[in-house]
């Protein structure tokens, strides 16, 4: 099987899907003649043409409008976010109309959008350009919001996400990118979404969270493995609306449960995460259940040393797992 | 010069006293820091107080034989200045001997011994253990959600307090977690009167023996056998036994291969209580009594149900000959399911005696006695013993040990050369 990297997974999905399906096209900022600024949406202008791969305005609003317009009139759009953390402009077109028109119009409209974002810290981008916003839209009903860690499940769920008949926030994270590699099918394959998917099996403690973090907890899995200390991994890959049923699963399988996100702690998914723990296995529960996130903080600091502290590193879940094994 | 205290160290964890068996140093003595001053003696184990300080001995405040809880003075120790403040403070920070951070160490090992999570309580009411008889292996102490499985796996409380007990305390395999009320007994004394401290093997025997008793609704049967056969072929094989295999054929063997035979035909006395349920064993291990001055012991035989008399006779002088020489182990004492007691050894034609815990049942082997007695309306001259059951009347009824003790007196009588091999 091909070893491909996270972000060569984005644009093999983005293709085969434009390939499959006349209705998919994608539009963006800098991603036509100059294929991204990550290299995404490489080589799709050549092969499918201006008229399928459209570089817009630098205005977040339009991108995400156009893109729900078209939607709601029965196209496949791709829209993308240059960085999550210029969406911001378009958060009134996401949450008020796309995220709604289904319920609002009982059913007649529907709204097949997909927007692709870059997230994420660790990348010496600072204010602008680390942040995690998937806390803004968690709380809307009529959204999904995919948040994948390999390049596996990249392809499969953005796949899945494209050929989705609602609207699909499909968050990538950027150190991923070029960092994280991994076999990818050749074939056609969707992964479900709203699924989450165990990455390690265990029996000492569980570790739940999603996107690059997924990496940090394997990593320490694999050093506490010489300690005696077996740790359970699930990698929720859909953060909303989330499966109970999976988290449930795996936090009754150890009792010991540590969250993870690099984003702010408060306020996050693994918040959300947690309530639903409580509230259907405590009596599976055999330590307090554990979160490990970001500073409440405004934004990823700038100075190298500054974001290492901030940030969500190996160690530190190393760390927080062995305490908690150790509870 | 400044006097400091030495204070009893905490001598392994759920040790909360001990006694003072010698002092090794005596008022006016120079000792030098590490050195041991003291013997003593604990339910677990016999160490030496090594001291904390490099100075003179200038007062003992606990006397030989005394009882000083974990943390109570023991002596002074005059020290020369300077000395003082800094052995104390590396003391705290290395935790060597620890008497200075004893109480704080073991707040640490058991702070968190009886914080039940969630599911630890579920799982313990669910499988009806007693939290407090639970090791813990978390953090503080605490016990755990593992701990708990591996106890319900493990069959239960009742195995897990055999084990716990046996490791604990080798000299006993019945369980002494649950301490005998220790409530001081006002006792008068006259002038003149000895007094003995309770510790290590006594102190298991006497919260041994409580718990059995307070625990255990014993009933008792007796049944008397003639062995007058039996006395005969032994005593006819004797010499030539132990001529060939240098150690004596015990009219004690015959008796432990007759229970375990029988026992094999009505195992429901051969099993434990264990709360909501009993555990019938499949393994026949006989627990023998031996006692040694001050001391009882109950080791193993194994698999009695698997051997000759021989065999039984041979594991009977061996374990005898440790419990003697102090050398039993703990796995000598492990998994006894059945427990034989060879009273009439001290002359005893009847007696009660003490279940074992957590077992279902005791025999007592008495004396074997000439009786006149009646056969065939005429008097004849019998070897006659008495055999006293003791039973768990939870697990066992009066039926069931009737038939078991029927036959095992018919397995008794009969026992004559033509039909019992030694080997």
């Amino acid at each position: 099987m091909p070893v491909k990297s996270y972000i060569q997974a984005v644009t093999q999905a983005l293709s085969e899907e434009m390939e499959r399906d006349q209705k998919v096209f994608v539009l963006g900022e800098d991603v036509g003649k100059r294929g991204g600024v990550f290299r995404a949406t490489d080589g799709l202008y050549e092969k499918f043409g201006e008229a399928r791969v459209l570089d817009t305005p630098l205005a977040e609003s339009a991108i995400a409008g156009v893109g729900i317009g078209a939607a709601m009139y029965g196209m496949r759009p791709v829209a993308e976010m240059q960085f999550a953390d210029f969406i911001m402009p378009a958060v009134n077109q996401i949450i008020s109309e796309a995220a709604k028109i289904r319920y609002r119009s009982n059913n007649d409209w529907d709204c097949p959008i997909t927007i692709r974002a870059p997230y994420g810290g660790g990348v010496h981008g600072a204010l602008y350009h680390s942040q995690s916003i998937e806390a803004v839209f968690a709380n809307q009903p009529g959204l999904k919001i995919v948040m994948p860690s390999t390049p596996y499940d990249v392809k499969g769920l953005l796949k899945a996400a494209i050929r989705d008949d609602d609207p699909v926030l499909f968050f990538e994270h950027k150190r991923a990118y070029r960092l994280i590699k991994g076999e990818v099918p050749d074939d056609d394959y969707t992964l479900p979404l709203g699924k989450a998917d165990v990455k390690r099996n265990g029996s000492d403690i569980t570790v739940i969270t999603y996107g690059l973090c997924v990496h940090f907890a394997l990593q320490a899995a694999e050093k506490l493995e010489q300690e005696g200390i077996d740790a359970h991994i699930l990698d929720l890959r859909t953060v909303y609306p989330l499966d109970r049923e999976a988290i449930v699963e795996a936090a009754s399988k150890t009792g010991k449960v540590l969250l993870l996100t690099e984003d702010n702690k408060e306020g996050s998914i693994i918040g959300e995460v947690a309530a639903i723990i409580a509230e259907e296995c405590l009596f599976e529960l055999d330590a307090p259940i554990q979160r490990l996130a970001g500073p409440d903080v405004p934004a990823m600091p700038y100075a190298p040393t500054m974001e290492k502290h901030f940030m969500v590193n190996p160690d530190k879940v190393e760390k927080a797992m062995r305490e908690l094994a150790e509870f | 010069m400044s006097i400091e205290k030495i204070n009893m160290p905490q001598l392994g964890e759920s040790v909360t006293e001990g006694t003072i068996s010698q002092w090794l140093v005596k008022p006016g003595d120079h000792v030098n820091k590490y050195d041991p001053i003291a013997e003593v003696m604990t339910d677990k184990v016999n160490a030496e107080v090594p001291s904390s300080f490099t100075g003179t001995l200038t007062e003992i405040a606990a006397e030989e034989g005394e009882t000083v809880a974990v943390g109570d003075l023991m002596c002074y120790i005059e020290v020369a200045d300077g000395e003082s403040s800094a052995p104390a403070a590396e003391e705290a920070n290395t935790k060597t001997t620890g008497n200075t951070v004893a109480p704080e160490q073991k707040t640490e090992e058991t702070s968190m011994k009886k914080r039940y999570s969630p599911a630890v309580m579920r799982l313990a009411q669910e499988n009806n253990i007693q939290l407090d008889q639970v090791e813990g292996s978390g953090k503080g102490g605490r016990i755990t959600r593992k701990d708990i499985e591996k106890v319900i796996a493990s069959g239960g409380l009742s195995k897990q307090k055999e084990t716990m007990a046996e490791n604990n305390k080798p000299t006993e395999n019945a369980s002494s977690n649950t301490e005998a009320p220790e409530t001081k007994q006002q006792v008068h004394t006259t002038v003149g009167a000895k007094e003995i401290p309770v510790t290590g093997v006594r102190k298991a025997i006497a919260n041994n023996m409580v718990k059995a008793k307070t625990e255990i609704p014993h009933a008792w049967m007796m049944v008397e056998v003639d062995v007058t056969n039996l006395v005969k072929y032994r005593n006819s094989v004797k010499d030539q036994f132990k001529q060939e295999e240098g150690f004596g054929l015990t009219f004690f063997a015959f008796f432990v291969k007759a229970v375990s035979k029988a026992l094999k035909e009505f195992p429901q006395l051969n099993s434990s209580w264990a709360g909501d349920k009993i555990i019938q064993h499949k393994d026949v291990n006989i627990s023998i009594a031996v006692a040694k001055e001050q001391e009882l012991f109950v080791p193993v035989i194994k698999a009695a149900d698997e051997k000759s008399i021989k065999g039984i006779a041979k594991d009977i002088h061996t374990l005898a000959g440790k419990a003697r020489n102090g050398k039993l182990t703990a796995k000598d004492m492990e998994g006894g399911t059945f427990t034989v007691n060879n009273t009439g050894s001290f002359g005893s034609v009847q007696s009660m005696g003490v279940i074992n815990y957590p077992q279902a049942a005791i025999l007592q082997v008495e004396s074997i006695v000439k009786r006149p007695v009646i056969i065939d309306d005429m008097f004849a001259a019998r070897d006659m013993v008495n055999l006293c059951l003791s039973l768990d009347h939870r697990v066992l009824d009066g039926l069931v040990c009737g038939q078991f003790l029927a036959r095992l007196k018919e397995i008794l009588e009969n026992t004559s050369s033509e039909n019992t091999p030694i080997y």
